[in-house]
C-alpha cells in the first residue's frame, strides 16, 4: 500500500484560467525519500499544500495512508521553507505546539516529549533559549523537531534548507538521510538545487513541464548510507548534467 | 538604571537650561499673572498641596482610569470584530475614523449639557479622544500576524480559537502596549479638558479657576501636576510591557 497517493488530482487558482495540476497521478512507498524538483513557480509547491489539506483540490483524490484525506487532522507532517519558531515562545514551546493543538496532554508531558525530540536532532538543553538565540541551522533542526511531534509517518519538506549558506545547508543535508535512516518516515522533499535533490533522494520526481500531469521518476544510481563523495562518480554527474538540461529548458533565456 | 540616566543626560541638561532661561525671563518681566517663574509655581504647589492632591488630583483620576478602561474594553472589542470579520470592518472602520474628526473641545460642552456636571461628562471626553488610538493600533496588531503562521498550525489540525490565542494575542502584545502608552497621556489631556468646560473638582477645574482670579502660578501648578502624573503612568506601563513583551523588534 502506498503512503502517498493521487489520483487524478486537479487543481487551479482562483486568480488563473488554467488548471496548474492537470489531472496528476503518483504514488510514494512508505519509507522511501523522494525530492521532488522543478522551476520556481512550476506548482510544486501547490502539490505540498494540497496534500497537507491547505488547497482543497479541483477534483481528483488524495489518499494518505491509503485512506482518502479528506476531514482528516494531522496525518502528515509539513516543514515550510522558512522556519516560522514563534519569537515570542521559547524553543521547546515552539517544538510542542503540534502536541498542545492536539491537546491530551499535560504541559509537564509535553515538555518531556518536546525536550526529548530537541535532543534527537542535537539540540538538548536549547528548550529554554528564545529562537533567536539559534543559528539558522539550528532553527531548521527545531522545526524538524516540531515537525516530528506531529507524529506523522509523511514529512513534507518544502525547501527547508533554501535559505541556509552552503556550508551549514550541506551538513543539514548530511544530517538530515542520518534522520531519515533512523526513524524511517517517508519523506518528500521540495528543491530547486539538482545536487541536494541528487545526494539526498532514492529518486527524483521531476516535474518537465507546467500544467503537471505527471512527475517523471528518475532512479539515483547510489546506495545508503551516503556521503558526498558519491557525487563525483560519472554516473551522478551525467544524471546531474540530464536533470539540469531538462529543466533549462522550461526556464525562458 | 544608570545607562538610563546617562542616556538622558543630555535632554536633562538642556531642559535645566531652558527652565534656568525661563526663571531669568519671569524675573525680568516681573508679571507673575502673565508668566510666573517656575520657583514660583513650585511654592504655589506646595502651598497648594492639600487641595490639589487630596481632591483635584483624585478627581482627575478617577475620570481618566474610568475612561481609559472604558476605551480599552471598546478598543479592544472593536479590533477583534474588525479583524474577525470583513463585513462588521467594512462597517466600523469608517466611523471609527470619522469620529475622530469630530473636534472634540467644541462638542464637550453639549456632553456637559446631556450629562450635567458630574463625572460621566469628562469620561465620555476621554473615550472620544483615547478609543481610537487604541482599536486602530490594536487591530493592527491583530493583522500583522503572519498568514504562514497560521496556516502551520492549520496543519497540525488547528481551530480559529487556536489560531487567535496562539498567533494574534501574541502578535498584537507589542501594539496593545504602545497604544496603551499613547492612550494615558492623551486620557488624561481628556479629563483635564472635560474639566475646563464644567466641573465641580479635578485638575482641569481647579486651573480654570485659578485662571479667573489671573494667578498665574496657580494655573501652571495643576499642569505640572497632570504632566507627572502622565510620566508616572507611562512608566508602570512601560515596566508591565518589559514583563509581558520578551521579544519585540525581533522579527
Amino acid at each position: 500500500m502506498a503512503m502517498l497517493e493521487f489520483q487524478n488530482v486537479s487543481y487551479q487558482y482562483p486568480s488563473e484560467d488554467f488548471d496548474i495540476i492537470d489531472r496528476l497521478s503518483f504514488s510514494v512507498e512508505p519509507g522511501s525519500f523522494h525530492c521532488i524538483i522543478g522551476v520556481s513557480g512550476c506548482g510544486k509547491s501547490t502539490i505540498f499544500r494540497m496534500t497537507n489539506g491547505l488547497l482543497k483540490p479541483k477534483g481528483g483524490t488524495i489518499l494518505v495512508g491509503g485512506e482518502p484525506i479528506d476531514g482528516r487532522k494531522s496525518y502528515c507532517g509539513y516543514m515550510p521553507q522558512k522556519d516560522l519558531l514563534f519569537p515570542w515562545r521559547t524553543v521547546g514551546e515552539n517544538v510542542a505546539l503540534p502536541l498542545e493543538i492536539r491537546g491530551g496532554r499535560s504541559r509537564a508531558e509535553r515538555r518531556d516529549r518536546a525536550e526529548a525530540a530537541l535532543a534527537d536532532v542535537g539540540l538538548a538543553g536549547c528548550a529554554d533559549k528564545m529562537p533567536h538565540e539559534l543559528s539558522g541551522g539550528m532553527r531548521q533542526r527545531a522545526a524538524f523537531a516540531r515537525t516530528m511531534l506531529t507524529g506523522s509517518d509523511l514529512l513534507l519538506l518544502d525547501e527547508p534548507f533554501s535559505a541556509l549558506d552552503f556550508l551549514t545547508r550541506i551538513s543539514m543535508q548530511e544530517w538530515l538521510l542520518q534522520q531519515w535512516q533512523k526513524h524511517r518516515k517517508t519523506i518528500l522533499f521540495i528543491t530547486h538545487d539538482v545536487e541536494e535533490a541528487l545526494f539526498l533522494s532514492q529518486s527524483v520526481l521531476v516535474v518537465e513541464r507546467t500544467p503537471i500531469h505527471e512527475l517523471s521518476d528518475v532512479p539515483v544510481p547510489a546506495a545508503f548510507p551516503r556521503d558526498r563523495s558519491c557525487l563525483k562518480e560519472r554516473s551522478l554527474v551525467e544524471l546531474k548534467e540530464h536533470l539540469i538540461d531538462l529543466l533549462r529548458k522550461q526556464v525562458a533565456p | 538604571m544608570k545607562t538610563a540616566c546617562k542616556a538622558n543626560l543630555p535632554a536633562m541638561i538642556f531642559l535645566f537650561a531652558l527652565l534656568v532661561l525661563w526663571q531669568a525671563g519671569a524675573m525680568g518681566l516681573d508679571a507673575a499673572y502673565i508668566l510666573p517663574s517656575p520657583t514660583q509655581i513650585l511654592a504655589k504647589l506646595w502651598e497648594l498641596r492639600e487641595i490639589l492632591f487630596t481632591v483635584h488630583l483624585p478627581a482627575t483620576m478617577l475620570v481618566t482610569a474610568i475612561g481609559l478602561a472604558i476605551s480599552l474594553v471598546l478598543g479592544l472589542a472593536l479590533a477583534v470584530v474588525m479583524d474577525g470579520s470583513d463585513l462588521i470592518r467594512k462597517m466600523v472602520y469608517p466611523i471609527v475614523v470619522v469620529s475622530q474628526t469630530i473636534p472634540t473641545t467644541a462638542i464637550a460642552p453639549l456632553f456637559v449639557l446631556w450629562f450635567g456636571y458630574g463625572i460621566w461628562s469628562k469620561v465620555l471626553v476621554t473615550v472620544l479622544i483615547t478609543f481610537f488610538p487604541i482599536t486602530i493600533t490594536v487591530y493592527d496588531g491583530l493583522r500583522s500576524a503572519k498568514t504562514e503562521m497560521a496556516e502551520l498550525l492549520e496543519t497540525y489540525g488547528a481551530s480559529k480559537r487556536d489560531i487567535f490565542l496562539k498567533i494574534k494575542v501574541p502578535c498584537a502584545l507589542p501594539y496593545f502596549f504602545s497604544a496603551v502608552k499613547m492612550a494615558v497621556p492623551m486620557s488624561i489631556i481628556g479629563a483635564a479638558i472635560g474639566e475646563w468646560l464644567g466641573a465641580k473638582s479635578g485638575l482641569g477645574y481647579f486651573s480654570r479657576r485659578m485662571m479667573t482670579q489671573l494667578d498665574g502660578a496657580g494655573v501652571f501648578a495643576p499642569i505640572v501636576l497632570l504632566s507627572a502624573a502622565a510620566i508616572l503612568a507611562v512608566a508602570v506601563v512601560n515596566l508591565l510591557e518589559r514583563k509581558f513583551v520578551r521579544w519585540r523588534g525581533e522579527s
